[in-house]
C-alpha cells in the first residue's frame, strides 16, 4: 500500500503552503519560595495556537509556481531511505530525475527539501543525519543540472515523524525526505 | 453584553486552568534504592485542612532521590508533632534511621511550618526550623525542607527545590502542537512558556536559572532563541542558514556553545552572547553537534561521527587539542558533565537498545543505568544525584529519572501527549 504515504505527503506540502506557523511565549513566572502569594494565574499561559490559522496562503507566494503553464509538480513527494543511511535507493532516481526536470523547467520555481529520521537516537544528532540526507537529494539534483538557488534544505530530525510506532514498518515511513514546493 | 463577557471570560479561563493542570507530571517511583537509609516522615500535624500534604512532598522528595527509603505511614503508629513527644525506641524497633516530625499552624494567611530532624539511634535532634508562606508557596517550602533534611544527613546540597524545562506534543501529522513547559523538579506546577505548530528543541538553562535558550522551528527554519523567564521576553539569537541547533551555556552565562551548519556539515560553534560573534571551534568533514561545557569552562563536550558512528570527544577550548572519550560500543551521543566534572552522562547504545550511562573519566569505565527503553536527552541534578531523561512507556514519551549510582528510578508521565527532552535547572537560591 503505497497509497498511504503519498497522500500524507500531498497533504504536508498543502498544508506548509497554508497553514501559518505562529508562536507565542507566556508570561511572568515565579520560582522563588515566598513567591507566588496570592497570584492565582502562576503561568501566564497563553494558548497562541488559534491566532494564526487565520493567516492565508500566499505567506511566501509559494503557491505561485502551481499556476505555471509549462509542467506540473511531480505527484511523488517523498523519498524513503535505509536504517542509517543516506544514500538514494535506486527506485526513487526517477523520483529524483523527475523534481530536477520541473525545477529546470520551472526556473522561478523553488523547494524545500525536509529531511526526516526515524526516532531511535538523540535528536539533536538525528537533526543532523535528517540534513545529511536532505544535503544527499539537493546534490543529487544539482548534478542533474538544478540551481542551488532553487533547493533549500531544512532538516526536522525525528521531529515530525509521519508515523507513530515503534515498529520497524514506522520507522521506515519516518526515514524520509520530503519535496516541499 | 456583561454577563456574556464574563461568562467567556470565565470559560478562558477555565481553558487556561486545565491547559496548564494537564501539563502537569506525576512522580511514580519505579524503584526504590536497596541501598538507602530507612527514615521516617510523620505526617505533619495540622489542625486546619491543609492545600497540600507536606509530609507526602517530603517523602516523595526524599525517596526519589535513591538516598532514603521513606517509611509507610500505615506502619507508624504513633505520630509525634515534635522531638519532645518522640520515643526513640519504638522507632529502633522499626529499624529507621532518622525521623522527621513537624506541625503547622496558620497565621491570617500565611502558614507556619516548624520541623525536626531527630538522629533514632543517637536519640538526638539534627535540625529544627520554622519556615513561613503563603498557600501558594506551600509546596516550595516542602521542597525547601526536603533540601534542608537531604543535606543535613547527606552532606549534599539538595535539589529539591529547582525546576526542569521539557517539551511536549499532542496530537498527530500536521496538527501535532508543540510546547515548552517549565515545572518544579517532581513535575508539578507547571508553566507554559511557549506554543507553537512547529518544532520545539532542546531547552538550555542558563547558569544563573533566570533565561532559556532552545532552538524553535516556528519560521519553518530551526533558529536559537533566548527566553527571559520573568518576563516571557525573547531574543532569536541564530538563524543562520542550515542547522542552529543545540545551544549550551557557559558556566559564565557569556557564551553559548552550540551546532551550525552554515559552512556545510554540523559543526561546533561559540557564540559571544553580547556582541553575538560566533567562533568555529571544530573542523571535519563529518557530524559535530550536542556541545555541553565543561562545568570549569575550559573545554566541551561534543558528538562526532567521524569515527564512523557517533562518540563523545572532549575539546580544549585553549589548546583546540580534541580527545575522544568513548570507545564501549558503537553509539555513544548527546553527553553532559557530572557537576563535579569528574564523570559524563551519556545515551549509550547497548544490548538493551538507548540507555542513559554514566562513564568515568578517570577509568574510561562505561556504567548503564537506565533499564527504559529509548533513553534520550540526559540532564543532570545540580548536585549530581540524580539524571533526568526522555523515555517511552506505553508509546508515549514520557520523562524517567535515575539516580546517579543507577539503584533508584522514577517516571514522571503526563496526563496526555508526549513529554521529552527534560534540563534540569542549575540551583534557584
Amino acid at each position: 500500500m503505497q497509497l498511504k504515504p503519498y497522500a500524507r505527503t500531498l497533504a504536508i506540502a498543502l498544508s506548509l503552503a497554508f497553514v501559518a506557523g505562529c508562536s507565542s511565549t507566556g508570561g511572568g513566572q515565579d520560582g522563588d519560595l515566598t513567591g507566588g502569594a496570592g497570584g492565582s494565574d502562576r503561568g501566564g499561559v497563553s494558548t497562541g495556537s488559534a491566532d494564526g490559522r487565520g493567516v492565508s496562503g500566499d505567506r511566501d507566494g509559494r503557491d505561485g509556481q502551481r499556476a505555471d503553464a509549462d509542467g506540473r509538480i511531480p505527484e511523488t513527494r517523498t523519498i524513503y531511505f535505509e536504517y542509517d543511511s543516506d544514500t538514494i535507493r535506486s527506485e526513487f532516481e526517477p523520483v529524483l530525475t523527475a523534481h530536477a526536470r520541473f525545477l529546470q523547467n520551472n526556473p522561478n520555481a523553488s523547494v524545500v527539501l525536509q529531511g526526516h529520521t526515524d526516532e531511535r537516537g538523540t535528536r539533536e544528532y538525528n537533526l543532523a543525519l535528517g540534513e545529511r540526507r536532505a544535503g544527499a537529494v539537493e546534490r543529487y539534483l544539482n548534478v542533474q543540472g538544478v540551481s542551488p538557488s532553487q533547493v533549500e534544505v531544512v532538516s526536522y530530525g525525528e521531529e515530525r515523524p509521519a508515523a507513530r510506532g515503534q515498529n520497524e514498518q514506522a520507522y521506515a515511513q519516518n526515514r524520509r525526505v520530503v519535496f516541499a514546493y | 453584553m456583561n454577563i456574556l463577557k464574563t461568562t467567556w471570560l470565565a470559560a478562558m479561563l477555565m481553558l487556561v486552568t486545565s491547559l496548564a493542570q494537564a501539563a502537569d507530571l506525576t512522580i511514580e517511583i519505579t524503584r526504590g534504592s536497596d541501598r538507602a537509609t530507612p527514615i521516617a516522615i510523620v505526617p505533619f500535624a495540622d489542625g486546619d485542612d491543609m492545600p497540600q500534604d507536606i509530609a507526602q512532598i517530603v517523602s516523595d522528595d526524599l525517596e526519589r532521590s535513591g538516598y532514603f527509603e521513606p517509611l509507610e505511614r500505615r506502619a507508624m503508629f504513633e505520630r509525634p508533632a515534635s522531638s519532645e513527644e518522640v520515643r526513640y525506641g519504638d522507632w529502633r524497633a522499626l529499624d529507621v534511621r532518622y525521623l522527621v516530625a513537624g506541625r503547622i499552624s496558620r497565621e491570617g494567611d500565611q502558614y507556619r511550618i516548624q520541623y525536626e530532624l531527630m538522629d533514632v539511634s543517637g536519640e538526638s535532634r539534627m535540625l529544627a526550623e520554622s519556615v513561613t508562606t503563603g498557600r501558594q508557596g506551600l509546596r516550595d517550602a516542602a521542597h525547601y525542607i526536603s533540601d534542608q533534611i537531604f543535606e543535613e544527613i547527606t552532606d549534599i546540597r539538595g535539589a529539591f527545590s529547582t525546576r526542569i524545562a521539557y517539551v511536549t506534543s499532542s496530537g498527530v501529522g500536521d496538527d501535532t502542537q508543540y510546547a515548552l513547559h517549565v515545572a518544579d523538579a517532581d513535575g508539578r506546577n507547571s508553566q507554559q512558556i511557549l506554543s507553537s505548530d512547529e518544532p520545539i528543541m532542546s531547552p538550555a538553562w542558563s547558569p544563573d536559572g533566570g533565561k532559556l535558550a532552545y532552538v524553535s522551528f516556528e519560521t519553518e527554519r530551526p533558529a536559537i532563541y533566548i527566553q527571559d523567564l520573568a518576563s516571557g521576553r525573547r531574543v532569536r539569537a541564530t538563524s543562520f542558514e542550515g542547522l542552529n541547533s543545540a545551544p549550551s551555556w557557559s558556566p559564565d552565562g557569556r557564551r553559548l556553545a552550540m551546532a551550525l551548519s552554515k559552512d556545510g556539515q554540523p559543526e561546533i560553534y561559540v557564540m559571544d552572547i553580547g556582541s553575538r560573534d560566533v567562533r568555529r571551534v571544530t573542523n571535519n568533514s563529518s557530524i559535530d553537534t550536542e556541545p555541553a561545557w565543561a562545568p570549569d569552562g575550559r573545554s566541551l563536550l561534543f558528538t562526532s561521527d567521524r569515527s564512523g558512528g557517533p562518540q563523545i570527544y572532549r575539546l580544549d577550548l585553549g589548546s583546540g587539542e580534541e580527545e575522544r572519550l568513548t570507545f564501549t560500543g558503537n553509539y555513544n551521543a548527546r553527553a553532559r558533565f557530572a557537576p563535579d566534572g569528574e564523570a559524563i552522562f551519556l545515551i549509550h547504545r547497548g544490548n538493551n537498545g538507548y540507555q542513559v550511562a554514566r562513564q568515568d573519566l578517570e577509568s574510561g569505565r562505561l556504567v548503564a543505568l537506565s533499564d527504559m527503553g529509548q533513553a534520550e536527552s540526559p540532564s543532570v541534578a545540580p548536585n549530581g544525584t540524580m539524571v533526568i531523561f526522555a523515555t517511552q512507556q506505553g508509546g508515549n514519551g514520557v520523562l524517567g529519572g535515575v539516580s546517579a549510582d543507577g539503584r533508584a528510578t522514577f517516571r514522571l508521565p503526563a496526563a496526555q501527549g508526549d513529554v521529552r527532552e527534560p534540563a534540569w535547572s542549575p540551583f534557584l537560591n
